[in-house]
């Protein structure tokens, strides 16, 4: 063994000794580094094959795509019954809406992302003109989708139902609360002693309160106040509670990202002259908004989630017509692939929101930290 | 003050709109479609099926109105409502029917000003057990688990009963239909117990229905029928009476096949025939229904016993036998007014 010497600080750096990196070394330290372990590792993977091969297998193999009822199903295969999402998947996705008219919904949801693609990525090219369709948006979306003008029947909103359902909900009470949400906050911190008591006020007793006990008074006692005869949509009641509620969070949240604002900015900003609504346009919400992103997002998740709680006061959303379609005599029975494919659905869409919002946070982050 | 006379103003003025409403016969005429308030989903009674259409015994019953009162028995808007909103939707107007396996008793009929106009459908609670407990009676339940849903009116009756014999059970308290159905066929309880028309439902969504069997005892009172507002007699009336000419179908043997061509001819039956608007019934045009109105509903909806089996009877996955829902001389409970 020939033992070269080197001078100090000159030792080339060696390559790790075999065994312990790459695919072996990497077994060899995590599963199989002791009798023990090895074992242990063995009787996992045994495990596992079964447990995924029969979840795999009820999943997909087994599983029966197409059928006429649940006796069908059990007569073709003992995997799960998608059948019973297959022949239904229209009611899930527009609820009762006439099938004829079905193309309005469709028109609306897809007009929707050129409507909210100017407002979410702001290099955009073209960004302007899109943004005076993003402004007529929601009454044209309101137009298609009630119907009542230019000779569009009108569709009565107890045929609304299904991911439509969630869908408006959710993003008519996002994209409204957000708005209310940041006067809120600004209202909260405001000098003005009126206008900071009853942001307080509103603040305060919309978080006060459970959002059902509101969804039970959009549902009910609303109809106590009006006259009666006039009836107008539960709907437009549900979302006006729904924004409600999330403002309120909103505005916490918002105040939060206000309130890490070093003082030096203010101070900065008084120094230049800047009066309240510049302070608050140039240097306030731009760096408050940065900061409450994740909270943000995260309350709008929670609100989309929650429009779930609609099935109380008797809306068919997605949840609610999954349910409709185990009384169904033909499909009783069949709770695990009606509720798992309500979660897919609820999965997909919130883990889409809670991405947009990681990359949000990385395109903004300028930051010096 | 001012503000005080103002709304004391606006208040007389809502009172007064109110008051001078049309008849919800005119409502319903003049819309053109009949509101009524369902069943978010229970089998046999409210579901969708896969083309979004709304069926079952509930469903038909607001078929048949409209038949009787709009000559279409597909005219009909359902709205969906849960046990906590049926009354507060059916107050403010939403639907001029409640037809939503509404039991009738005391309190809500007096105290929450609405109108029980009959009974389509007797319930009552009772105990479902596998055939390989080998029991044949609730009186022989003594010590046995039993899933019961909490907060509810069953949970009273479940108590009262087994008290009454001189019996104890082991409550397994749950929350939901599902999660009972689950518990049960697990083997977590001996006995469900809910209402019966539930049981039966509950049994047909099992693999093998034919390996448990609802106990013949009935616990509780469940008088099932439609409702509607406090204050239009009229409108009462008419929904008391499509449901009373449905049962009048079933005892003349009137069926959905039959109608019109007894409608077309002199029957030795009279009773037929003023169903039927050949011969005149005394006062028909005071409800504002044209004399077909028995013609229609029986011929689009059917009679009652066509709509229960139809929908719950023997031919149907629930296979609920008639028992109490059956007219009185074949031994039910059923026993309407003559029709004259």
């Amino acid at each position: 063994m020939s033992l070269e010497t080197y001078k100090p600080g000159s030792y080339p750096n060696l390559p790790p000794p075999a065994g312990t990196v790459g695919v072996y070394g990497w077994l060899k330290n995590n599963l199989f580094s002791s009798v023990s372990n090895s074992l242990l590792t063995i009787l996992s993977v045994i495990l596992l094959y079964y447990l995924i091969d029969s979840i795999i297998g009820w999943f997909f193999f087994d599983a029966v795509f197409d059928a006429d009822s649940k006796i069908e199903c059990r007569k073709i295969n003992d995997g799960a019954c998608w059948a019973v999402i297959t022949r239904r998947v229209g009611q899930f996705v527009y609820g009762f809406y006439p099938e004829a008219e079905r193309w309005r919904i469709d028109l609306t949801f897809y007009t929707m992302f050129f409507a909210f693609a100017p407002l979410l990525y702001p290099d955009l090219p073209k960004r302007k003109w899109l943004l005076w369709f993003s402004g007529i948006y929601p009454i044209f979306a309101f137009i298609l989708i009630n119907g009542g003008f230019f000779g569009l029947p009108k569709i009565e909103y107890s045929l609304f139902g299904g991911f439509m359902l969630t869908v408006i909900l959710g993003v008519s009470g996002i994209v409204c609360s957000l708005p209310i949400g940041i006067l809120l906050a600004l209202g909260r911190q405001s000098k003005l002693t009126v206008v900071r008591t009853l942001s307080v006020c509103f603040i305060e007793f919309m978080r006060g309160v459970p959002l059902i006990t509101l969804l039970f008074v959009a549902s009910s006692m609303l109809n106590y106040f009006m006259p009666p005869g006039t009836n107008f949509s539960i709907l437009v009641r549900v979302i006006i509670m729904f924004t409600f509620f999330s403002a309120a969070y909103i505005a916490e949240v918002i105040r939060g990202g206000i309130q890490a604002i070093p003082k030096g900015q203010y101070e900065a900003a008084d120094a230049l002259g800047l009066n309240y609504w510049q302070t608050t346009r140039f240097i306030t919400l731009p760096q408050a908004l940065k900061i409450s992103i994740p909270g943000i997002v995260n309350t709008f998740i929670g609100l989309y989630k929650d429009t779930t709680l609609v099935v109380v006061i008797g809306l068919l959303d997605p949840l609610g017509i999954g349910r409709a379609a185990l009384a169904d005599t033909k499909w009783n029975g069949l709770s695990t692939e009606t509720y798992l494919f309500v979660a897919l659905f609820f999965f997909v869409s919130c883990f889409a929101m809670s991405r947009y919002s990681l990359w949000l946070e990385n395109k903004l982050n300028t930051e010096n930290k | 003050m001012k503000t005080k006379i103002l709304l004391a103003a606006a208040t007389a003025g809502v009172m007064f709109a109110g008051s001078v409403l049309a008849s919800t016969l005119d409502d319903v005429r003049a819309r053109g479609k009949l509101n009524c308030i369902i069943n978010t989903g229970l089998a046999g009674f409210a579901a969708p099926d896969d083309k979004g259409k709304w069926t079952g015994f509930d469903v038909d019953f607001c078929r048949a109105v409209a038949a009787a009162t709009l000559g279409d028995a597909d005219k009909v808007n359902y709205t969906t409502a849960t046990g906590k909103t049926r009354f507060t939707k059916l107050a403010a107007g939403e639907g001029e029917i409640l037809s939503r396996n509404t039991t009738w008793t005391f309190s809500r009929d007096v105290d929450l000003s609405q109108t029980f106009v009959g009974v389509s459908y007797y319930d009552g609670q009772g105990f479902m057990v596998p055939k390989a407990l080998g029991v044949k009676s609730a009186k022989g339940l003594d010590g046995a688990s039993v899933c019961i849903q909490t907060g509810t009116t069953t949970e009273l009756n479940l108590a009262e009963f087994f008290a009454g014999n001189g019996m104890k059970y082991n409550p397994v308290p749950i929350e939901t239909n599902a999660e009972a159905q689950e518990l049960y066929k697990a083997g977590r309880c001996d006995v469900y117990t809910t209402d019966a028309s539930g049981l039966y439902a509950t049994m047909s969504s099992f693999d093998k229905p034919g390996d448990h069997m609802v106990l013949p005892e009935i616990v509780s009172k469940e008088p099932l029928g439609p409702v509607v507002r406090h204050g239009d007699d009229q409108w009462a009336d008419i929904v008391a009476w499509t449901l009373r000419a449905m049962m009048a179908g079933e005892e003349l043997n009137i069926t959905s096949s039959n109608v019109k061509s007894l409608a077309a001819k002199d029957n030795k039956n009279k009773e037929i025939n003023r169903l039927l608007g050949k011969d005149p019934l005394q006062g028909l045009s005071k409800l504002g229904l044209s004399a077909d109105w028995a013609v229609q509903v029986i011929s689009q909806v059917g009679n009652y016993e066509e709509v229960f089996e139809k929908n719950l009877g023997m031919s149907t996955p629930l296979k609920i036998a008639r028992g109490a829902n059956q007219l009185y001389k074949d031994g039910g409970l059923f026993y309407i007014p003559p029709i004259k």
